[in-house]
């Protein structure tokens, strides 16, 4: 049974019609076009689809969009400001934190939860902390580094 | 997934109405179980009751000798609390092996507790710390709780609230992880508090369960040394994919060795 739901995504409210059983990560990418969330594994084991629900990384593939009703979501599109993009975008691309790019949206989202409550995260913390974000292509190395050095930028 | 009726109580009252009300319902906690079972349609069922509005269910407290933790607390606020941190070290710690840091976002203790995984960690606490779970209903002591394999004593209408847990003298988890799911192989959670010594195997067996020979060692003596010559028996015990019902009884020694030498 269709019921509409309303949420902040990114900073904008927004309210769509959804069913009980539709996923977050369906009501991002069908219903407000927002495709850089991905979906992976769709098991919650990849974290390619990982977003920031009331401020914590979650995964959007395991949370239904009601569940979400009244919270703050922020996606990877919520990151860039103004055509410049978030300290840890950048290094990502500074440090070739990537290969494929299919990762990349949950790996960022991620390393910006991490790097708030742990403003200078050593290697093994970036490794723990990564546990739920799989990369098929890089073997991690530029990833762990990324977010090094992304976490350092975030302080200013 | 198939479809289902949504429904957010914001008081226990409401979700067990809600509960007796429907042909089917389900409750959800964190959904970390859940969801993936609707997602392979391995449940169908007619209502799912989501407890993520209750104000009151999540939280954690100090009452008397005891930590009290709420039902829908999540893994991430046990593991990071400095209550738990200062009192039980060992459930933080616990806590903080569970899943990853988005499952650790959302899943709860009382979700883990009312599904009793084989593989959950928390069992493991529950038992050797001698924990009490009071539901809507009443208190269900932790050795009465976990009855088999993703069974437990709540009755079908009974909603989980918090966990008790005695604070111990001293406590340790050690876990064997599956390194693609996390879940415990095999898990040994090891405490010496009000209860006495006690070992609680958890990943190994149908369900969690006591290992009495161990305790009764370490009762003598709180060392390694003391369960250093024990095998546990390997009839009953879990066999797949993963590990044979006989590795899994040597892993049983291994980590409650190691557990009590963290335990110190």
């Amino acid at each position: 049974m269709a019921s509409t739901v309303t949420m902040t995504v990114n900073g904008k409210s927004v309210t769509g019609a959804v069913e009980a059983r539709t996923l977050l990560v369906h009501f991002l990418r069908e219903t407000l076009g927002l495709t850089g969330t991905h979906v992976g594994c769709d098991t919650s084991q990849c974290g390619a689809c990982v977003v920031h629900v009331d401020g914590k990384s979650v995964k959007s593939c395991t949370i239904l969009a009601v569940q979400c009703a009244g919270a703050d979501v922020m996606t990877i599109e919520g990151l860039a400001k103004d055509g410049t993009l978030h300290p840890m975008q950048e290094a990502f691309r500074d440090n070739h934190g990537l290969q494929c790019g299919f990762c990349t949206p949950g790996m960022v989202m991620s390393a910006v939860d991490l790097a708030k409550h742990n403003p200078a995260p050593s290697e093994q913390e970036v490794r723990e902390w990564l546990e739920g974000n799989l990369c098929r292509c890089t073997g991690y190395h530029n990833i762990v580094k990324s977010v090094i050095a992304g976490a350092k930028a975030m302080q200013g | 997934m198939y479809n289902f009726e949504y429904h957010k109580p914001t008081s226990v009252a409401d979700a067990a109405a809600l509960l007796a009300k429907a042909d089917d319902a389900k409750l959800m906690a964190g959904g970390m179980t859940l969801l993936p079972t609707l997602k392979q349609r391995l449940a169908q069922p007619s209502d799912v009751i989501d407890l993520g509005g209750i104000a009151g269910l999540a939280g954690i407290r100090k009452e008397g000798n005891a930590l009290v933790v709420g039902a829908m607390t999540t893994h991430a606020a046990v593991a990071h609390s400095a209550e738990v941190k200062a009192t039980i070290p060992a459930l933080a710690h616990l806590a903080g092996m569970i899943g990853d840091p988005q499952v650790r976002h959302r899943g709860t203790i009382g979700g883990s507790i009312a599904n009793n995984d084989p593989a959950a960690d928390y069992p493991g606490a529950l038992v050797a710390l001698g924990a009490t779970v009071t539901t809507n209903k009443r208190t269900i002591a932790a050795d009465q709780f976990f009855t088999g394999l993703f069974e437990t004593a709540l009755d079908a209408g009974e909603i989980v609230q918090s966990v008790s847990f005695p604070v111990p003298e001293k406590a340790a988890y050690t876990k064997f992880r599956n390194p693609a799911s996390r879940y415990a192989i095999v898990g040994s959670f090891v405490a010496k508090g009000p209860s006495g010594v006690r070992v609680a195997i958890t990943g190994a067996g149908p369900t969690v369960f006591r290992w009495k020979e161990a305790e009764a060692a370490l009762a003598g003596s709180f060392t390694p040394a003391a369960v250093e010559k024990l095998t546990a028996p390997s009839s009953g015990l879990n066999s797949d994919i993963h590990a044979s019902a006989e590795y899994r009884a040597h892993l049983v020694g291994v980590m409650t060795k190691r557990a009590v030498a963290a335990a110190g």
